[in-house]
C-alpha cells in the first residue's frame, strides 16, 4: 500500500506540486477577474515573484520563509505602483496595458544580464519548496478568499464587477477596492511563482511570458469565476490536461487553444456554474417525477 | 549614416504598418481585438512558401495564394466563431479570449504540420544586390514595402470614405444594430471586413516573411505584439493613426537602437505602449470614440 504510494509520488510529485501552484496563480487572476478587470500581467508578477525569491535563496542564503515573503512583496510593491495609473483603463485598454507591462518585465529581466542571468535564466536553484508549503498555501489562500466572498471586500468586488457606476453611487470607492484586488493578486501570482522557482531547479525570463499569462487566463475562464471552484477546477484541468492528451504530441497546445475556444462558445460562465447546474438538477428531476 | 537609419525605420515602420492595417480594420468594424491575427499572418508567409516550394508559382502568383490563404482563416473565424459570440451578445472581452484561444490552436497545428524549425524562401527569389539611390543602400523588397503600405493605406482610405460599402462599413461601426435597420447587410460586411483584414494580414506576412527570411509557425507573435502597440498608438480602429503609429514605432526602434543599444529595442514598443496609455488612454493619433457595450 505505502510502496504503491511512495512510487506515485515519485512519478508524480512534480505534476502534483505544480496542480497547486497553478491553482494559486489561478486564484490570482480571479481576484481581478471578479473585481471585473481582465489584467494580464498575472505571469510578469510570477516572474518577478519567482526571481525575487530565487536570488535571495541563491545570492544571500535566506531562509525559505523570507524567500517566500520577499516573492510575494516586490510584486505586490511593483503592483500598487502601477496599479494607480493603469487601473484608470478599463476594458481592452486595460488588457493591453497590463499585456505590455508583462512584456517590459520579460525584456528587463532579458537584458539584466549581471542580476538575473538574463536569457540563460537561474540556474541551480534549491528545491526547498515541499509538499506540505504548496498545501497550505493552497489551503489558506481558499480560505482567506472565501471569507473575503462574504465580507464587505468581496460584495464590494461584486458590484464593482456588476456595474462600477453604480458601486461608485453606492459609496463603494470602487478606485481603491480594485487597485486591492490587483494588489492581492500580484502578491498570489508571486507566492505561486517563488515555490514554483524552489520546485523546478530553473528559471528563464521567457516562461513567463504571453503564453504563461494565456494558461492563467485560460484555467480560470475554464473554470469559471462565479466562485472559488471554478478556479481551482480549472487549474486541475488544465495542469492534467497535457498528461492526458500526450497521445497527440505536438498538437497538445491544439487542444488547449480548442478547449479555450469551445469553452468560450458553449460555457460561457465557465464549468462550474451552480445556477446552470442546479437548472440541469431541477430539470432532471422533474423529468423523472411521474 | 543618418539618412541610412532613417530610412531602415522607414522600412520597419512599413512593415508595422502593413501588419497594423487589418488589426485596426478588424477592431474598427467589428469591435473585435482579434488576436488570432497574428496566426493568419503566419499562414499567409507559410501558404506563400508552399506555393513557391510546390507548386513551383512565381513570388506575384503565391502573395495571391497566400491572401486568399489567409482570407478564408480570417472568414472561417469570423464564421464559426465570431459570428456563434455576437449572437450571443456576450460581454465585449470574450470574443477577445477566443481569438486567443484559435491563435493558439493555429500556431500549434502548423507547427505540428511543417515543424518548429525556420523555413526560408528560396535564394533568389528576389534581386539581393542593393540599388544605390542618393546614397543609400536599398532594395527592392524594401521599396516594395513601402510602396505597397503606403497604396494600400490610401485604398482603404479611399475605400472607406468614398464608397457606398465604406460608408456602410462606417455606419456598422457606428452602431451595427442602427446599420441593420437601415438595410445594411451587416453579417455579410462583417464578413467581408474578416476576409479582407486577413487577407492583408496574409500580405504583410509574405513581405516580413521575405523581409527577415525566417518562417517559424510562432513568427507572429513578436510582430503581433508589436501591432497592439501600434493600434493603440494610433486610436484603435484608426487607419491612419495605425500607418502614422507604425512609422512612428519604427523610427522610434531603429534611432534607440542607434542611439541607446540594441538590447532594449522591444522594450521601447511595450514601454511606449503603456506610457501612452496611461497619458492618453485614446491613442495618440486617434480621436476614435470608445465603443460602449
Amino acid at each position: 500500500m505505502f510502496e504503491t504510494l511512495d512510487n506515485f509520488w515519485s512519478v508524480y510529485s512534480n505534476l502534483v506540486l505544480t496542480l497547486g501552484t497553478n491553482t494559486l496563480l489561478a486564484l490570482s487572476i480571479y481576484l481581478t477577474l471578479s473585481c471585473g478587470m481582465l489584467a494580464m500581467a498575472n505571469a510578469a508578477f510570477m516572474g518577478l515573484g519567482a526571481y525575487a525569491a530565487a536570488l535571495l535563496t541563491l545570492n544571500y542564503n535566506a531562509p525559505f520563509g523570507l524567500a517566500l515573503v520577499a516573492g510575494m512583496l516586490l510584486p505586490a510593491l511593483v503592483a500598487l505602483v502601477i496599479g494607480k495609473p493603469t487601473l484608470r483603463l478599463s476594458g481592452v485598454y486595460l488588457a493591453m496595458a497590463t499585456l505590455a507591462f508583462g512584456e517590459v518585465v520579460r525584456i528587463f529581466v532579458l537584458n539584466t544580464e549581471s542580476l538575473t542571468g538574463g536569457a540563460l535564466g537561474l540556474n541551480g536553484i534549491p528545491q526547498s519548496t515541499q509538499w506540505w508549503h504548496v498545501l497550505l498555501s493552497v489551503a489558506v489562500s481558499c480560505f482567506v478568499l472565501a471569507r473575503m466572498r462574504r465580507a464587505r471586500v468581496g460584495r464590494a468586488f461584486e458590484a464593482i464587477k456588476e456595474d462600477e457606476t453604480a458601486a461608485n453611487l453606492m459609496g463603494v470607492d470602487a478606485n481603491s477596492y480594485k487597485l486591492l484586488a490587483f494588489v492581492l493578486g500580484a502578491a498570489l501570482a508571486g507566492l505561486a511563482g517563488a515555490l514554483n522557482a524552489h520546485l523546478t531547479f530553473f528559471i528563464g525570463p521567457n516562461e513567463y511570458g504571453f503564453d504563461r499569462g494565456v494558461e492563467i487566463l485560460t484555467m480560470t475562464i475554464l473554470g469559471g469565476i462565479n466562485n472559488l471552484v471554478g478556479p481551482v477546477l480549472g487549474a486541475l484541468l488544465i495542469t492534467l490536461l497535457p498528461e492526458l492528451l500526450r497521445g497527440l504530441k505536438d498538437y497538445r497546445l491544439a487542444a488547449n487553444g480548442l478547449i479555450l475556444v469551445l469553452i468560450v462558445l458553449f460555457l460561457p460562465r465557465g464549468i462550474w456554474d451552480p445556477a446552470r447546474i442546479r437548472r440541469f438538477f431541477s430539470r432532471w428531476v422533474r423529468a423523472k417525477a411521474p | 549614416m543618418l539618412e541610412q537609419q532613417l530610412f531602415n525605420a522607414l522600412s520597419l515602420g512599413c512593415v508595422y504598418a502593413l501588419f497594423a492595417l487589418g488589426f485596426t480594420l478588424v477592431f474598427g468594424v467589428l469591435g473585435v481585438v482579434n488576436l488570432s491575427h497574428g496566426s493568419v499572418f503566419m499562414v499567409g508567409a507559410y501558404a506563400a512558401l508552399e506555393a513557391i516550394t510546390q507548386l513551383q508559382l512565381p513570388l506575384w502568383a503565391a502573395i495571391g495564394v497566400a491572401c486568399v490563404a489567409s482570407g478564408l482563416v480570417g472568414l472561417l473565424i469570423d464564421v464559426l466563431v465570431l459570428r456563434t459570440l455576437r449572437q450571443r451578445n456576450v460581454p465585449h472581452l470574450i470574443p477577445m479570449i477566443a481569438t486567443i484561444g484559435l491563435g493558439i490552436t493555429i500556431n500549434s497545428l502548423t507547427q505540428g504540420v511543417f515543424g518548429a524549425e525556420n523555413q526560408r524562401f528560396p535564394a533568389g527569389l528576389l534581386p539581393q544586390d542593393p540599388l544605390q539611390i542618393f546614397g543609400l543602400h536599398v532594395t527592392e523588397l524594401e521599396l516594395g514595402i513601402i510602396l505597397l503600405s503606403f497604396v494600400l493605406m490610401t485604398l482603404l482610405l479611399l475605400a472607406l470614405k468614398k464608397t457606398q460599402l465604406g460608408r456602410a462599413l462606417r455606419a456598422i461601426a457606428e452602431s451595427p444594430k442602427a446599420a441593420r435597420l437601415l438595410g445594411i447587410n451587416v453579417e455579410g460586411l462583417f464578413m467581408l471586413t474578416s476576409f479582407a483584414a486577413a487577407a492583408l494580414g496574409g500580405l504583410a506576412g509574405v513581405l516580413i516573411g521575405l523581409y527577415s527570411n525566417a518562417l517559424f509557425p510562432l513568427m507572429g507573435q513578436p510582430v503581433m505584439h508589436k501591432g497592439i502597440a501600434v493600434i493603440i498608438l494610433g486610436g484603435m480602429g484608426d487607419i491612419r493613426g495605425a500607418m502614422l503609429a507604425g512609422l512612428f514605432l519604427g523610427f522610434a526602434e531603429v534611432l534607440s537602437v542607434a542611439y541607446i543599444g540594441s538590447t532594449m529595442r522591444d522594450a521601447v514598443a511595450f514601454g511606449l505602449l503603456f506610457a501612452v496609455l496611461l497619458i492618453r488612454p485614446k491613442g495618440l493619433f486617434g480621436s476614435v470614440k470608445e465603443r460602449k457595450v
